[in-house]
């Protein structure tokens, strides 16, 4: 029974269309495992075991009539906090939010449930996706599966210790400079972040809209693919959606063919500042590819060294403008500092109180790079930046059909680490960042452990907007070689977590479990 | 209604334009009369039940995103095309960032350095038939706020609430902000400048349909910006931007009041304060609202949720070629057709009355009662009311319908022309349509001719003398002979019938009929 | 570059509705300083002459036709509101401005 939750979602998908296995076993063992291992985990800020199970048995009721069904029905999902879903609290790991159900769905979450995903719960994340680490998450930090007294990597880490803890196979993700890619890197999971309005938006409670994608987060490339195309595609809710059909990702996952193919080489992304063993793991992983038929070029692209500063500048800018809405007047917390307060003070006391330091810190860095007076020199010349990086993968991509690097420069480090330190957190996105301020998509895949630490590293595939298939290609193949090298998935050499820590619940855990449910 | 502020030093009219010139920038929002908000389905209903016409979008519910209205972009554009403005082959919406409870994402979502619609103009005609031309700077679209009830302060205001009840129904109604480069010039004329304009903008909206365009619901507002220079100065003087002034007289004494106030500040040696001010429509003056400070930075941004506007010229003159005859030229048009002189045709313009007119021909009535009617004793009730003509018969329920009804009792031979006047009173205090008030008040002109024969037998036995210089060919005589018989009659006759009758039993003349 | 000072973050924290204490203020000085610091090296950038881009996909003219949909019922749309007074969203006084 346990083992059921050690398959990939392919394989789940298929034991379901056999049924072999129903949805309601396959849902059940994964709450089992939740309420075993999620303790020590902490990638859950909400688990909706009721909801699960009824679409669970829902997905079984329409399979035994005889009803042809989506491949990834039955198959169950956790789903990052930063969506929007009907009837289940949404907090984007922030006091400001708690208790806060939304009276709708986001349009990838209603994609989930139109393919009878059975979704598990929230997942935790950085308060409003800022960080990379999940430290900043107002209900405590996830930890690492592999060892727990380590970040998962942010600001998606719920979602990448979810399924890298085998609490689900499937999870959902947002990347706004590298929140799928970096948490799957530190994990050893997959984690996609397709092009830039190649999954709809709406309904995701937006960090910096320019710059937002919600994408796969999984143990596999195919699987990754497989949900990939249930949630990508146009929405007419969002208008920055791409009217075309989503790319072929799950045939060039099934075919990991990169025969002919040009992988480029970031001169910019390598080497210095990257940790000795996730260098060593992405040279190897390099050639690897070329042993499958790929072709090696080195391509420059300088203006990347100016992304991190237009990133931190573009993100706090539009994340000023879309957290002004956590006001205390609609939703949400309200703090009273006097009992005749006035609105504005109100709001001022509320946002005192409901945001993290690191959301007030950005908050306040866009305020000042938006006002007049200091736009053209910080807003103004990121957005020119912003440009001239759009143009280096534009000739980058003349030369190579994908791009590559690691994808954090380190391992896992330990809780506390980098809290103190702003600038040292940044710093892990530097390599993610870039695809985010052009709008390409990237991938992270695991590339080994590092040899000094004994932690999982990652390996980055980015590829021309919209052909996201080329990741899923690449991807697969490295899987596919890397696999048969180790001989096994990479997350086999995880620790199995077991049920011990289901009598350890972290106190910090135990805070969020009160604030929700009513 | 007492205001609380106390009332401001003003100096009169006429000193204050011997000594300045007052310079005007007005800005107009125009609400459209799409069917659905600017960025969301939501209905945009009037009058709705509070927070019904709302979503996610509307609502600024995290997560939700905004998707441009199609038929804003094309009104906006037209609106542009309409006041001569080049329309931007590409444009963008940006967010317009501070905080206000009745605004859902403390951002308006607005166009801020690159407006759909700039640089046009609008000639407006003035009483002395002379035409200024108001410059327009831009013309841009952007959302509308929720609506606040203030509760626990006195009667509604905003100072002194304990706290407010807000309905986001009319959150994120499409608005066009048309606003004018400064207006110079005008002197004396200039509250009646601004006056025009808003009535000449008013007349461009509603012939396009593209608004309601109705100063006391709130769908068409005007922000009234006023300074003065010293005669024969070249730089601008510091201004106040009073809001919210919402009829066309308002925007007449608001201007007006503006200057005497500036005036009275100047000549005094004081200096303006830039601020804006808050019109109060019962006493007829500005008081002090918000000092204009550094505060009121806005850190406009492109909106990123948004994709950029680029209209192409098909699109462009597609709705170029859907645009109704210009108003000014249409006036003329009018008032030949209508026959109407200068003096006349200029009335019923600055009464805002050309539309209602039209309507009202339309509907059957001749050009001249339509006048008579509409610019009578409507127009006298609706200054009273201290409101314009329109919004005043939509208050009472009058519609161009009734006028053509009453002129039709009046030809039909039903009324006479003071039976109607009782009628038309009638009408206009809620009594029914003409028909129903002529029933209910027993008005109907005697068309028993046995009658009225009756009564002329009558009269002319009872004034022989009378009767005798008529016969004799003194026809001016049967004067007195006709009032005497529509006193027998009770008013009820019809007066040419009567003189006829008198004249054919007198000097043998044929009758009317 | 400007120093940023406390005046000025103070000044930062109004327009962005965040009451902080003196303490906070004085920590957020150092640390935005030195985030500023870093983020200044976009004006090293050679992008005289750049077009600005605020947005990574080349899109335009994205409009829906003027049609209704089913909005929130009312008692959706405020069931999240912190105060509800005939059936609208009740909030503190709002100050005389604008």
């Amino acid at each position: 029974m346990t083992d059921l939750i050690r398959l990939t979602a392919d394989e789940m998908a298929d034991a379901l269309a056999a049924k072999d296995i129903s949805s309601l076993e396959l849902t059940r063992a994964h709450l089992e495992r939740i309420a075993a291992v999620d303790g020590g985990v902490h990638a859950f800020l909400h688990v909706d075991g009721e909801g699960a199970l009824a679409a669970a048995r829902t997905i079984d009721e329409r399979r035994s009539a005889g009803e042809a069904l989506p491949r990834l029905a039955g198959v169950p999902i956790g789903v990052k906090d930063v969506m929007a879903t009907k009837g289940l609290p949404t907090t984007c790991g922030s006091k400001i939010l708690q208790g806060w159900v939304p009276p709708y769905d986001a349009t990838l979450v209603t994609r989930l449930r139109q393919s009878g995903l059975p979704i598990l719960g929230k997942l935790n994340m950085d308060e409003f996706a800022m960080g990379s680490s999940t430290e900043h998450s107002a209900y405590g930090p996830t930890h690492n599966p592999w060892d727990l007294e380590r970040i998962p990597g942010g600001s998606g880490g719920g979602s990448a210790a979810c399924v890298g803890s085998y609490q689900a196979p499937l999870a959902i993700g947002t990347d706004t400079g590298g929140s799928i890619r970096q948490p799957a890197a530190v994990t050893g999971t997959v984690g996609t972040k397709p092009t830039y309005g190649g999954v709809s938006r709406f309904g995701l409670v937006a960090l910096a809209s320019s710059l937002d994608q919600a994408g796969p987060c999984t143990r596999t490339v195919l699987d990754a693919a497989l949900l990939h195309e249930v949630i990508g595609g146009y929405d007419p809710m969002d208008s920055t959606s791409i009217d075309a059909p989503v790319p072929p990702v799950v045939e060039a996952a099934r075919r990991a063919d990169v025969s002919g193919m040009r992988i480029g080489i970031v001169r910019e992304l390598t080497g210095e500042g990257f940790q000795a063993g996730v260098q060593k793991r992405f040279d190897e992983a390099v050639e690897h590819l070329v042993d499958a038929g790929a072709e090696v070029v080195e391509v420059s692209c300088p203006s990347f060294t100016y992304a991190l500063a237009a990133y931190y500048l573009i993100l706090p800018s539009e994340a000023s403008s879309n957290l002004a809405r956590f006001d205390a007047m609609r939703y949400g917390l309200r703090v009273w500092p006097s009992d005749d307060a006035s609105a504005e003070q109100v709001m001022a006391a509320t946002r005192a109180a409901g945001f993290g330091d690191e959301v007030k810190r950005r908050i306040i860095l866009g305020t000042y790079a938006l006002s007049s007076g200091y736009y053209d020199a910080y807003y103004g010349s990121a957005q020119k930046v912003r440009r001239l990086i759009y143009d280096d993968f534009a000739s980058a991509f003349e030369r190579a059909d994908v791009l590559v690097s690691p994808t954090s420069p380190t391992t896992a480090f330990r809780f506390g680490e980098k809290m103190t330190d702003p600038m040292s957190m940044y710093l892990q996105d530097i390599a993610t960042i870039p695809a985010n301020l052009a709008g390409v998509p990237g991938m992270s895949v695991p590339s080994g452990l590092a040899d000094e630490d004994g932690l999982p590293a990652g390996f980055q595939i980015l590829a021309p907007a919209t052909r996201d298939e080329r990741l899923y290609a690449v991807g697969a193949a490295l899987e596919q070689r890397l696999d048969a090298a180790w001989g096994g998935p990479l997350l086999d050499r995880a620790p199995t977590l077991a049920s011990a820590f289901s009598g350890a619940m972290g106190s910090s855990y135990a805070d969020a479990r009160d604030g929700e449910g009513r | 209604m007492a205001t609380t502020t106390t009332t401001e030093v003003t100096i009169p009219f006429v000193e204050a334009l011997a000594a300045y010139e007052p310079v005007l920038g007005l800005e107009v929002h125009v609400e459209l009369n799409t069917a659905t908000k600017m960025f969301c389905g939501c209905a945009t209903e009037f009058g709705a039940e509070p927070n019904s016409q709302v979503c996610p979008v509307c609502l600024g519910l995290p997560g939700a995103l905004p998707v441009l209205n199609e038929k804003g972009v094309e009104s906006a554009i037209r609106i542009g095309l309409a006041l001569g403005c080049e329309i931007a082959p590409w444009c963008r919406f940006a967010r317009k960032n501070y905080f206000y409870p009745d605004m859902p994402k403390n951002f308006q979502t607005s166009q801020y350095d690159e407006p759909i619609s700039h640089d046009g103009h609008l000639d407006v005609e003035l009483e002395d038939g002379s035409t200024y031309r108001v410059e327009i700077e831009r013309a841009h679209m952007e959302e509308d706020t929720g609506k606040s009830l203030h509760i626990g302060g006195a009667t509604g205001r905003i100072h002194g609430a304990t706290h407010s009840l807000v309905d986001y129904n009319r959150a994120g109604i499409p608005l066009i902000e048309i606003v004018t480069k400064p207006m110079v010039g005008a002197g004396e004329r200039a509250p009646e400048v601004a006056r025009a304009y808003v009535a000449a903008l008013r007349d461009i909206v509603k012939a396009l349909g593209v608004s309601d365009a109705r100063m006391d619901q709130g769908s068409m507002r005007c922000d009234v910006n006023v300074s003065l220079m010293p005669k024969g100065a070249d730089r601008f003087g510091t201004r106040s931007e009073t809001k919210n002034v919402n009829s066309l007289r308002s925007v007449e004494r608001a201007v007006r009041y503006e200057i005497e106030r500036h005036a009275a500040v100047l000549a005094s040696g004081g200096s303006v304060v830039q601020e804006t001010r808050h019109w109060h429509e019962d006493t007829g003056v500005t008081t002090s609202g918000r000092v204009k400070s550094d505060a009121d930075d806005y850190r406009y941004f492109p909106e990123p949720d948004l994709v950029p506007i680029a209209p192409s010229a098909e699109l462009v003159e597609s709705l170029r070629a859907t645009l109704p005859e210009n108003p000014a030229l249409r006036r003329r048009r009018l008032q030949s057709s209508w026959g109407y002189s200068d003096l006349e045709m200029r009335d019923v313009v600055n009464a805002g009355l050309v539309e209602t007119i039209g309507e009202t021909v339309a509907a059957g009535a001749s050009p001249a009662g339509a006048r008579k009617w509409w610019s009578g004793e409507v127009a006298r009730r609706a200054n009273a009311a201290g409101t314009d003509v329109v919004p005043y018969a939509a208050s009472v329920g009058v519609t161009a319908a009734h006028v053509a009804e009453l002129e039709g009792l009046i030809s039909s031979g039903r009324l006479n022309d003071r039976m109607a006047r009782d009628v038309w009173d009638g009408v206009l205090a809620g009594e029914g349509t003409p028909t129903q008030v002529a029933d209910a008040r027993g008005l109907r002109l005697v068309e028993d001719s046995g009658a009225i024969e009756g009564a002329v037998e009558k009269v002319i036995a009872a004034n022989p003398d009378i009767a005798t210089k008529v016969r004799d060919g003194k026809v001016q005589a049967a004067g007195a002979l006709i009032g005497q018989v529509m006193k027998e009659l009770k008013g009820q006759g019809d007066a040419a019938a009567v003189r006829a009758l008198i004249l054919a039993r007198l000097t043998g003349a044929p009758s009317a009929e | 570059m400007p120093e940023l000072t406390r005046a000025d973050v103070a000044h930062l924290a109004g327009l962005a509705r965040i009451a902080m204490t003196d303490d906070e203020l004085d920590r957020m000085v150092g640390e935005l300083g030195i985030i500023l610091e870093s983020v200044a090296k976009v004006q090293q950038a050679p992008i005289e002459g750049v077009e600005p881009m605020s947005h990574p996909l080349p899109l335009t003219n994205v409009n829906r036709p003027d049609a209704v949909h089913p909005s929130l019922s009312a008692a959706a749309a405020l069931a999240g509101a912190p105060e509800v007074d005939q059936q609208r969203f009740s909030v503190p006084r709002i100050l005389d401005e604008e």
